[in-house]
């Protein structure tokens, strides 16, 4: 049993309360993470001042240079963890074991992570537009002969973290860089890939009071939103609702990816299939830029025919088959409950969950205490129906036809859209919409991010503001 | 007053000094304390069911028996006769049922218990709660609740027990007690209501108060306070709220300053609530109060029980918070969540079940919404006790925490 202590001010701390994590397929305990109080939280929010100022002190060149290396240790090196040791491999085996991603996700959403923190000049570049970072040293600077004056808006970066997919770390490591402690409260099944990237952080040379794990219960993630100027909240619209009209906190909620066919694509939707079984099914469906709607022209029922066959291809498989492409649920009662509402929401006339009838199978699938959810395409006759606008942590997606003209005050809020059309005045529609936060035109998978422009949010704009400076001498 | 005129019972248990007599072996306590119990059982069931001197409530009740309380109920394990005690009793008039005739004519007071949503439940008190506070004050160190020192009482106004049993017990030993406005039922709603920000900002009030107390000059040493608004008062303090009230006050603040509890020169804490959990203790222990500098003694108790002590806290053993009952006046045990009549053994978790046995009320065997572990007699309290007390799991996700 591995005992993964909270980091205070970047020291481990073993609390007497703890949370068990089992093993999914077994049940058998793997690991207890000790558990901070929210005023513990608080205590430790309060130091962050002098955390921050410590970690400014750091030059921009010299800071960038250490989460560098930090990319290296953090994919690389046995780290303490606990008391015990991890390699890297040891750790792609715990984090599928607590959270049942199979370990072919794991491996390769921790090699984004590490990637983003490897380029991390790269990532900045993109979230400043290109800014000479060294302006962040002193506070402002000229460039291009304009005066940049920024200020930061928090002393710590707040992070209530999910633990449906380890890609997202990737969101909230930038904040080092830009010289931002962390206080983090990881997913409940998921402390592995935070915890080891503060340990690469703090092995490199990041000052430790920066760095902050807080495993704590839902009163605690309160506190620390309420503590931190700044957060990052991942939930579900349960969770993440209360907090929608305070811009202290950035919400990541559902995404409502979609992948929309425009009339001069959607009867030749064959050449698209790889793209849609992609925008779907990746890293088994669980991420906010999975596509959950396929809106089209026209051709529904045969887009929905077609992907049906394909995504009902997709088996479950062990959590240790490189082949494995859908993740188990860690609770398998959770896998039950999605489907029994999929299966409510389907008595309303108008919907048929294509890929099971073509699979043959139920969507749930149980080996001993693991289940899985298979995927569902389900057609809609109408926008209007209760499925066509819903997401769900498996590859879960709903066809529906509508006339291209209307498509845009259909869809909703979404945070990506891969709009596969050529159409020029279609086009300047989508640029112009506030609906969509990411929009690929062409045939682009919704998952296909590129590092320099950040798809959702932007994490500097979170935590600086611009001000208008001068100085003279006296 | 003496307290025999106040009718304090049928012993006087103030002075045990057999439990603190080294030569008398821990297992002749446990027969001793149990035959003591099973005497005050008798006593107390011959008080209440007497024509002469026993509660309404219960002499009605007594008609519907197939038993004779007063014959067939001889010890702590015979209250099963009577079944388990309903809360619900308690809601609603005319509350004088619950007034033994024997104790007719003298003050009552009325306090109440829940009353976040209906009819709140009901108790009667003449005297009880100077005395689970007298016996309670007995286990106070007095190097760190000096006699004389004034209090300050951070934890619920209004029609509670507890407010006036620590002004009672602040009274007791010399001192006075300070209070400040705060309506947990208030909160409650806010918390149900999801206003969090609304009930934070009645948290800060509450502090405000405490604040003002604390910057008056009082020579405030000791406290009562709940988990929560302690873990409140020192986030407060270590902001430096405290001195900022001094400041607005026209006061110097002292060298050193008073951004802590320790600073702000609070000696002793005590403090309830079900919310002690170890982890809890320990930080305040290690991070609010000096390492233990400022003494803190956790209590569990309610409106109908009075008041458990806790075994001393620290590091020694974790942090383990265990809680004994004032017995003979009252009795918990540790039972099996779906037959009441068996107790857990020891070190296993039971639902808690609560008796109290004193002259102005009796309550048998009411299932408390907590549950526990069983805990051996110890020397102090040669009779079983309850650790790790938290809400009954089968209830813990209806059940609302809001200052306690």
């Amino acid at each position: 049993m591995i005992r993964i202590p909270s980091l205070r001010l970047g020291k481990p701390y073993e609390s007497l309360s703890k949370t068990t994590l089992v093993h999914h397929v077994t049940g058998e305990p793997v690991a207890e993470v000790s558990q901070v109080t929210g005023s513990q939280i608080m205590r430790d929010i309060s130091q962050m001042a002098n955390a921050r100022r410590e970690l400014a002190a750091i030059p921009m060149k010299e800071l960038l240079a250490r989460v560098k290396e930090a990319a290296k240790i953090f994919l690389e090196d046995t780290l303490d963890c606990g008391d015990s040791s991890q390699s890297f491999d040891d750790y792609i085996r715990m984090l599928s074991s607590t959270t049942g991603s199979p370990m072919v996700f794991c491996r390769r959403n921790a090699a984004k992570v590490g990637y983003v923190m490897g380029n991390m000049d790269e990532i900045l570049a993109g979230l400043t537009r290109g800014m000479d970072l060294s302006i962040l040293d002193k506070g402002h600077g000229k460039q291009d002969g304009r005066t940049l004056c920024f200020y930061p808006t928090t002393d710590a970066l707040g992070a209530i973290l999910p633990s449906n997919s380890p890609g997202v770390h990737s969101l909230w490591v930038p904040a080092i860089a830009l010289k931002i402690p962390l206080v983090i409260k990881p997913g409940r099944e998921e402390p592995w890939t935070p915890f080891r990237l503060l340990m690469a952080l703090k092995k490199a040379k990041i000052p430790a009071s920066a760095l902050n794990f807080l495993p704590t219960d839902h009163a605690g993630a309160a506190d620390i939103l309420r503590g931190c100027q700044r957060s990052l909240l991942f939930g579900d619209s349960t969770t993440t609702d209360p907090y929608k009209a305070d811009h202290r906190v950035e919400i990541h909620g559902p995404g409502y990816s979609k992948v929309l066919l425009g009339a001069d694509t959607s009867a030749h939707f064959e050449r698209y299939l790889d793209l849609l079984v992609e925008s779907v099914a990746a890293n088994g469906g669980r991420s906010c830029i999975n596509a959950s709607a396929i809106y089209t022209h026209s051709h529904a029922r045969e887009l929905a025919e077609a992907l049906g066959s394909r995504l009902a291809r997709i088996q479950a498989r062990a959590w240790d088959n490189t082949e494995a492409e859908v993740s188990a649920f860690a609770n398998p009662d959770v896998a039950d409950r999605i489907s029994g509402m999929i299966d409510g929401l389907l008595a309303t006339p108008g919907a048929e969950d294509v890929c099971q009838r073509i699979r043959g199978t139920p969507r749930v699938h149980k080996e001993g205490r693991c289940a899985w959810l298979l995927p569902s395409v389900v057609l809609c006759d109408s926008p209007e129906h209760p499925l066509a606008n819903k997401e769900f942590l498996f590859p879960y997606v709903s066809i529906i036809q509508c006339p291209q003209e209307e498509m845009l005050a259909r869809i909703g809020p979404s945070l990506v859209v891969s709009a596969i059309t050529g159409d020029p005045e279609f086009t300047q529609q989508l640029l112009d919409s506030k609906l969509v936060e990411r929009l690929n035109i062409g045939p682009i998978s919704t998952v296909k991010l590129s590092w320099d422009q950040p798809h959702e949010g932007n994490l500097f704009s979170h935590l600086y503001r611009q001000r208008a400076f001068a100085e003279a001498s006296l | 007053m003496s307290k025999y005129e106040r009718n304090i019972g049928f012993n006087d248990y103030f002075s045990p000094a057999q439990w603190f007599d080294p030569k008398v072996t821990l297992e002749s306590k446990v027969k001793l304390a149990k035959e003591q119990l099973d005497q005050h059982v008798r006593e107390t069931v011959a008080w209440h069911f007497s024509p002469d001197t026993g509660t309404p409530f219960w002499l009605e009740k007594a008609k519907s028996y197939k038993f004779n309380p007063t014959k067939d109920v001889q010890s702590l394990e015979d209250l099963h006769l009577f079944g388990t005690f309903e809360d619900e009793w308690l809601r609603g008039g005319p509350v004088e049922r619950w007034v033994p005739r024997g104790l007719e004519g003298n003050p009552v007071y009325v306090f109440e218990t829940g009353g976040t949503t209906g009819l709140p439940k009901s108790r009667i008190v003449l005297d009880d709660y100077r005395i689970d506070y007298e016996m309670m004050s007995e286990t106070l160190p007095d190097q760190h609740f000096p006699k004389g020192s004034n209090w300050l009482m951070l934890g619920p106004s209004g029609p509670r027990r507890l407010r006036l049993a620590i002004e009672h017990l602040a009274q007791h030993r010399g001192g006075m007690c300070f209070s400040i406005d705060l309506d947990p039922r208030w909160v409650v709603k806010l918390i149900k209501m999801r206003q969090i920000e609304m009930a934070n900002l009645y948290k800060e009030h509450a502090i405000d108060q405490a604040l003002a107390i604390l910057a008056g000059g009082h020579d405030i040493k000791c406290m009562f306070t709940t988990p929560k608004l302690l873990a409140a008062l020192d986030e407060a303090l270590r902001s430096g709220k405290l001195e900022d009230k001094f400041r607005s006050f026209g006061r110097k603040v002292p060298v050193g300053g008073l951004r802590s509890i320790k600073a702000a020169g609070i000696t002793g804490i005590f403090s309830g609530g079900t919310e002690f959990t170890p982890q809890f203790t320990r930080e305040a222990y290690e991070e609010m109060l000096d390492s233990g500098e400022v003494y803190m003694t956790p209590t569990y108790g309610n409106t109908l029980m009075g008041l458990a002590c806790s075994r001393p806290i620290g590091p020694h053993d974790g942090f383990k918070i265990t809680y004994y009952a004032p017995q003979p006046r009252a009795a918990t045990e540790v039972v099996e969540p779906k037959d009441y009549s068996k107790k857990v053994e020891y070190g296993q978790t039971g639902r808690v079940l609560l008796t109290t046995l004193t002259r102005e009320f009796f309550v048998p065997r009411f299932p408390e919404r907590d549950e526990g572990e069983r805990e051996l007699p110890y020397e102090r309290y040669p009779w079983d006790g309850v650790s790790g007390v938290r809400t009954f799991s089968e209830l813990a996700a209806t059940t609302i925490v809001g200052v306690y």
